[in-house]
């Protein structure tokens, strides 16, 4: 599978290699090693903000109270979805590394598609929060709640535009075997903003 | 917003290959303006960085001199509170964030890869995004003085003063918003050199043959990707409650205005580190070459700075002394505060070491170097007395502190960085400075540096506090404050022979060969100025200080002797017009990244959107701006995604394309022989995905998967 | 002979001169290495040693890299020193040797710790709540029935608990020759032990950013014997006596029709609370953040526009005319 860009660079044929790099000293291409670095930085982004609202946890002069509105097995089952995606993710990569580009499309789009139901999930939570009379004003539990949490979602949001782009390139075509590796480093960045909801869920909604 | 805006995405995204042509040719200009604002040459990126920060230094030092004045009497009337306020927490600002970070990423930027032997920098586009986004935030920070008054908080901005309610104007937004990009500009930097340092080091050249400087460098990037989230995460709370009402420092609320102190000092004693650890990497450069003798304990001296590194997380709350903690607390970041002095200790010991029965030719660079060991000591000295807690009640916020860490940061990172200008200056620039101006620049900086702050000390203990617009007679601390404006006026002047200096070193044009020092690393082993492809070939390292050890051999009694013939460098020896003669020639082929417009139209959403986010706190209709800027923002990417590179047919074997396509990659191990061999990107090793974590730093990274000159 | 005379006599008046600088009484009222209280003495016979060993320190750092500088500068530029790589012994020896120093000052410095956050008990203890605001103290002695500002009444001799709380922003509470600061934060309280050894007038100020008029937030801790001290709390707890007449009279009408009233409190006559309690003004000797001394003259100039004498102060300028200045000065002149 050599696109037109390798057969320009290299007159012999390509061998196709399922994991691909550049002579780099750690062996890491500079991309993966980029974005691993780029999420330990993210670590400290959320730590920071899971600090912050476990500070606060509990020190709100007024309702509503974590109590008041949270639907934990609402949450759950959206938590299980984004969960889910994990998993599609993981067959999306193993699909283009196999060189099947139909499914690495059809995981693509249906990791796209569970991080989409998550986000729903979200949106729907937030509304009916704000129904019941918690927005960010109300106190400090809606000011780190809808903070933190809407950190996150803007992360996922962010991994979605990154999923259909890549399921965009796969269309077209320019995203090969050899390029897997592009797939893996957006898998990367969702794995931890899966990881991260872990850890967010079971502070913020199941730790009493 | 960081997140909205990091780097991963365009990177990601990168993926079009190049027959799907982008919006329009990539810019080719090599000379004139517009080759500086497309470029993404990181020697030229080094240069503008250098440039910016110093024209930030000249505002941040016409500010001290305001304040100076101001304070020079009791009861002074040159500034009013208002504008004392907003001066002071300007010129703190300024100096943390616009002059010391970015003079140190024009180093990073310009020296790193030479150092270990790269072309450029793992993404010379995001690097180029890095600066447009410092320069836009600098100058967003900096409109506010036109915009209805700048910042009044201080630069540490302590909650609850920065509320809305006892901060109604927009300056605190400005602050707020300018740190933002500034953040996002330093972490996208931090990324982009770990990657490269981690990555892509010349063939042989283990982590423990990098030069000091490098690992300053490494040490620094890493402290800036972790300690610029968790001020992004401070200001953002902060954010959120001036624009949209929330909570997090509201009293009245149960909020904890104490929480923004953890928050920030979380991230800024780290940035204490981030300030100095350039500097001590470019004094350890500069000792050994004046000295001739090797770095003393170059192996602690790596491990130190680490610790200090790593230390530097476990103090911050000896900035908050008089919090009132309580004494758990106290005690445990008293001690944690006394033990870092221990790495720093062992450091100033081992320059000193260093020039001990050493040759030391005391050149000005050498002269600032030293300057550096001697006032950086006050400062670390003056640091252990704060450690000493239950004392640092009456230290604290008292000019003694002033005193402290303009000792630290002026007497170690500013010392550090004039003996670096100094140094690499006919490097970067191809002439000589003056060393009669620069010895007379170095006098008058450091007595004027030790008129200015020394009777800091003084004040403080006196009694007199810090961030005060005035002060009455009866205090009784009229003389020394007198000394002191005198002395920061002196180092005005100083300042000024600095600038003629280099007035003069472009007029005169005294050309600099490749190796004016008799130096170690590998940047002088390459004519000066370099070109633009850094080196003709890609370099294989052997030993530590390799260009010193192509040089020189050591007889039986630890001697150095001279090689007869040097396998020098490309420079040449002493012979900058031969070198002039065959630039081209040798860069023939050599296919270095194309320039672009793209970072400076994403880093243009930047400031777009914070305008946006600035003024929507008053009309909501301005959060359109805000969308305005976005767009551009992702416009820009978008395109930087799409563009092609340039002339793509024309492949050549020293320069390989990433598989996106896209960002140019240069594969620094491996010369070019092993590429020729290998036909394709020798492809043959790459690790194995190995789950990912970076390797261990203490691996020497550089053996494994280097080819080591495999050629024919 | 002369010459090192002459010399001699220089040096010692030099280092006299800096001595007198640095420890002089009467003309640095906030030195912190002068302390006149056993907290603040604590401080200072903690950090003595410290500056010593610091400058003994100092000295050896200096001293090398002059005796470097000198000796070994180039002389030839032949000179090929030995390489030498380094020494573990050497880089071990000056690791381990600082590292123990800071062991012994850091066995001293948790002692203080805990000396000094222990709080105040017992009966001859005075208590007192310390409340922040910008930009000047306001001082409550709970169980005593007084309310004062800026100045802190306190009995030499006697320590004196402080609780300090904040009605704003954040400040620091610190009177140097007492006492090391303390911040004092809105939602949180702090608590402090100050004792002054003999009767005096102390100064201290605000020493944490608090915004616009920082610099102007003095304040002065007063120390009297205890006789004293229980006169001035009988004195400060009485209401005050309203004048019917004359000029103070009128000024205690316009007291209220300016709006006076609603800011501050007079005991007996309003109940404001933004601005500091006026009961007993004339037992002050500063006024405003002791930013100014009590006196004919500074009221007039301070009751023209307050926010011009001190910038951003919440009290407003009122646009009285002089003659209605006179009269409420000679109101507040009759709050003894």
């Amino acid at each position: 599978m050599a696109t037109k860009e390798k057969s320009l660079a290299h007159e012999e044929p390509v061998t196709p290699a399922p994991e691909h790099h550049h002579a780099t000293n750690t062996g890491l291409s500079n991309e993966k090693l980029a974005m691993w670095a780029f999420l330990g930085s993210e670590c400290l982004l959320f730590g920071a903000l899971i600090s912050t609202y476990f500070l606060y946890r509990g020190r709100s002069v007024s309702g509503p109270t974590p109590e008041d509105v949270y639907d934990i097995p609402y949450t759950s089952v959206s938590s299980f979805v984004l969960l889910m995606s994990s998993l599609t993710m993981v067959l999306a990569l193993a699909a283009i590394q196999r060189g099947d580009y139909r499914r690495l499309r059809i995981w693509l789009l249906a990791t796209a598609l569970l991080g989409a139901s998550f986000i729903a999930g979200q949106v729907y939570e937030f509304t009916s929060f704000i129904r019941e009379g918690l927005t960010i004003k109300t106190n400090l539990f809606g000011s780190s709640f809808f903070v933190l949490t809407g950190f996150h979602g803007v992360h996922v949001t962010l991994g979605i535009v990154m999923l259909l782009s890549l399921w965009n390139l796969s269309l077209r075509g320019s995203l090969t075997q050899d390029r897997s590796e592009v797939v893996e480093i957006a898998g990367l960045y969702w794995h931890f903003v899966d990881v991260v909801w872990i850890v967010i869920f079971t502070v913020v909604y199941l730790v009493k | 917003m960081t997140t909205v805006l990091e780097p991963p995405t365009p990177d990601v995204l990168a993926t079009t290959p190049v027959e799907d042509a982008g919006l329009m040719r990539r810019p080719t200009e090599p000379q004139g303006v517009w080759s500086w604002i497309t470029t993404v040459d990181h020697k030229r990126i080094g240069i503008l960085y250098g440039v910016t920060a110093f024209i930030f230094f000249l505002a941040g030092g016409i500010e001290a001199l305001l304040l100076r004045l101001q304070l020079a009497k009791p009861n002074g009337t040159v500034l009013g509170a208002e504008a004392y306020n907003e001066v002071f927490t300007m010129h703190g600002t300024t100096m943390v964030f616009l002059v010391v970070m970015p003079l140190s990423a024009a180093f990073f930027n310009y020296m790193m890869p030479l150092q270990i032997g790269a072309r450029d920098v793992a993404f010379p586009r995001l690097n180029a995004f890095s600066y447009w986004a410092f320069l836009f935030g600098g100058l967003f920070l900096y409109s506010s003085f036109l915009l209805g008054g700048a910042p009044d908080g201080g630069w540490f901005g302590y909650a609850p003063n920065t509320s809305i309610v006892f901060s109604p104007g927009h300056g605190i937004d400005f602050w707020v918003y300018g740190l933002q990009i500034l953040g996002i500009a330093s972490t996208v930097s931090a990324v982009n050199f770990i990657v490269t340092m981690l990555n892509m080091r010349a063939p042989g050249m283990t982590l423990m043959r990098m030069p000091i400087f490098s690992w300053m460098t490494l040490i620094s990037s890493f402290l800036i990707l972790f300690a610029m989230p968790v001020i992004t995460v401070a200001l953002f709370l902060l954010s959120f409650d001036r624009n949209f009402g929330a909570n997090f420092f509201n009293p009245a609320a149960g909020g904890d205005p104490v929480l923004w102190q953890h928050l920030f000092w979380i991230f800024g004693h780290p940035e204490v580190y981030i300030l100095i650890l350039p500097a001590m990497g470019m004094v350890s450069e500069v000792l050994p070459v004046f000295s001739r003798k090797p770095l003393f304990g170059y192996p602690v001296m790596v491990f130190s700075g680490i610790a200090i590194g790593f230390m530097g997380w476990g103090v911050w709350v000896h900035h908050m002394f008089a919090v009132g903690l309580g004494p758990v607390a106290v005690s445990a970041f008293s001690l944690s505060t006394m033990f870092i002095a221990v790495p720093t200790g062992v450091k100033i010991f081992n320059w000193i070491a260093t020039t001990w029965k050493g040759s030391l030719k005391l050149t000005t660079p050498m002269l600032f170097a030293m300057g550096f060991i001697a006032m950086f000591t006050i400062g670390g000295l003056s640091g252990v007395t704060h450690a000493v807690s239950p004392h640092d009640r009456q230290q604290t916020d008292t000019y003694y502190v002033v005193a402290h860490f303009h000792y630290v940061l002026f007497g170690g990172a500013l010392f550090g960085i004039m003996a670096g200008i100094y140094y690499w200056w006919p490097k970067v620039f191809g002439t000589m400075l003056d060393e009669r101006l620069g010895k007379l620049n170095f006098w008058t900086w450091f007595v004027g540096f030790n008129l200015a702050f020394g009777p800091m000390h003084l004040l403080g203990l006196q009694g007199m506090p810090r961030r005060i617009y005035t002060y009455d007679e009866s205090l009784g601390l009229d003389f020394w404050n007198m000394v002191s404006t005198v002395g920061a006026f002196t180092i005005a002047f100083s300042v000024l022979v600095f600038m003629y200096n280099i007035w003069r070193s472009h007029k005169r044009k005294v050309k600099a060969p490749a190796d004016p020092w008799d130096a170690r690393t590998l940047e002088w082993s390459i004519p000066s100025p370099p070109p633009h492809y850094n080196f003709a070939e890609i370099p294989t390292v052997h030993a530590l200080d390799e260009f010193w050890h192509r040089k020189y051999t050591e007889d039986d009694d630890g001697r150095p002797v001279r090689v007869a013939d040097p396998q020098g460098g490309e420079g040449g020896d002493d012979d900058p017009d031969h070198d002039d003669e065959h630039h081209d020639d040798e860069g023939h082929g050599i296919h270095m990244p194309s320039p672009s417009y793209y970072p400076l139209v994403a880093a243009f959403g930047l400031p777009v959107m914070a305008y946006g986010m600035v003024y929507g706190r008053s009309s909501g209709q301005s959060y359109v701006v805000v969308v305005l800027g976005a767009v551009i923002l992702l416009a820009g990417l978008f395109a930087w995604a799409m563009e092609p590179s340039a002339e793509p047919e024309e492949h050549d074997h020293e320069m390989i394309e990433a598989h996106s396509g896209e960002e140019p990659v240069l594969v620094a191990a491996g010369g070019p022989a092993a590429l020729e061999d290998g036909g394709q990107e020798s492809g043959e090793k790459g690790g194995q995905p190995a789950g990912g974590a970076s390797e261990d730093p203490t691996d020497g990274g550089g053996g494994g998967p280097a080819p080591e000159g495999s050629g024919p | 002979m002369a010459r090192a005379g002459r010399l001699r006599v220089l040096w010692t008046t030099a280092a006299a001169g800096l001595l007198l600088v640095a420890c002089g009484n009467q003309e640095l009222p906030q030195n912190t290495l002068d302390p006149e209280g056993p907290v603040a003495r604590k401080l200072d016979n903690l950090i003595d040693p410290v500056f010593v060993v610091a400058g003994l320190v100092f000295v050896l750092v200096q001293g090398l890299v002059l005796y470097s500088a000198l000796r070994f500068r180039r002389r030839s530029d032949d000179e090929a020193p030995r390489q030498v790589h380094g020494n573990a012994k050497l880089e071990l020896g000056w690791t381990v040797a600082p590292a123990l120093i800071l062991l012994v000052v850091s066995v001293a410095t948790v002692g203080t710790i805990a000396d000094i956050n222990r709080r105040a008990e017992g009966a001859d203890v005075v208590n007192v709540n310390v409340i922040g605001h910008q930009w000047w103290w306001e001082f409550e002695y709970p169980g005593r029935g007084v309310v004062t500002a800026n100045e802190l009444h306190i009995p030499a001799g006697r320590p004196v608990a402080l609780k300090l709380t904040s009605e704003d922003v954040i400040h620091s509470f610190w009177p140097p020759k007492l006492a090391g600061k303390l911040d004092v934060i809105p939602g949180r309280e702090n608590f402090m032990t100050v004792e002054a050894d003999e009767p005096g007038t102390y100064f201290g100020q605000c020493a944490e950013f608090c915004g616009l008029s920082h610099a102007d937030m003095g304040l002065r801790v007063v120390a009297h014997t205890s006789g004293d001290f229980d006169e001035w709390v009988r004195t400060n707890a009485a209401p005050a006596e309203r004048p019917n007449e004359g000029e103070a009279g009128e000024g205690a009408a316009l007291f209220r029709q300016k709006g006076c009233a609603s800011c501050h409190t007079v005991n007996g006559y309003s109940a404001g609370e933004l601005g500091p309690d006026l009961t007993h003004l004339q037992q002050r000797k500063v006024f405003a953040g002791a930013a100014f001394e009590l006196n004919e003259q500074n009221l007039r100039v301070w009751l023209r526009d307050p926010p011009e004498e001190k910038p951003g102060s919440l009290m407003p300028n009122l646009e009285l005319s002089e003659d209605e200045i006179t009269k409420l000065i000679a109101y507040l002149e009759t709050l003894k």
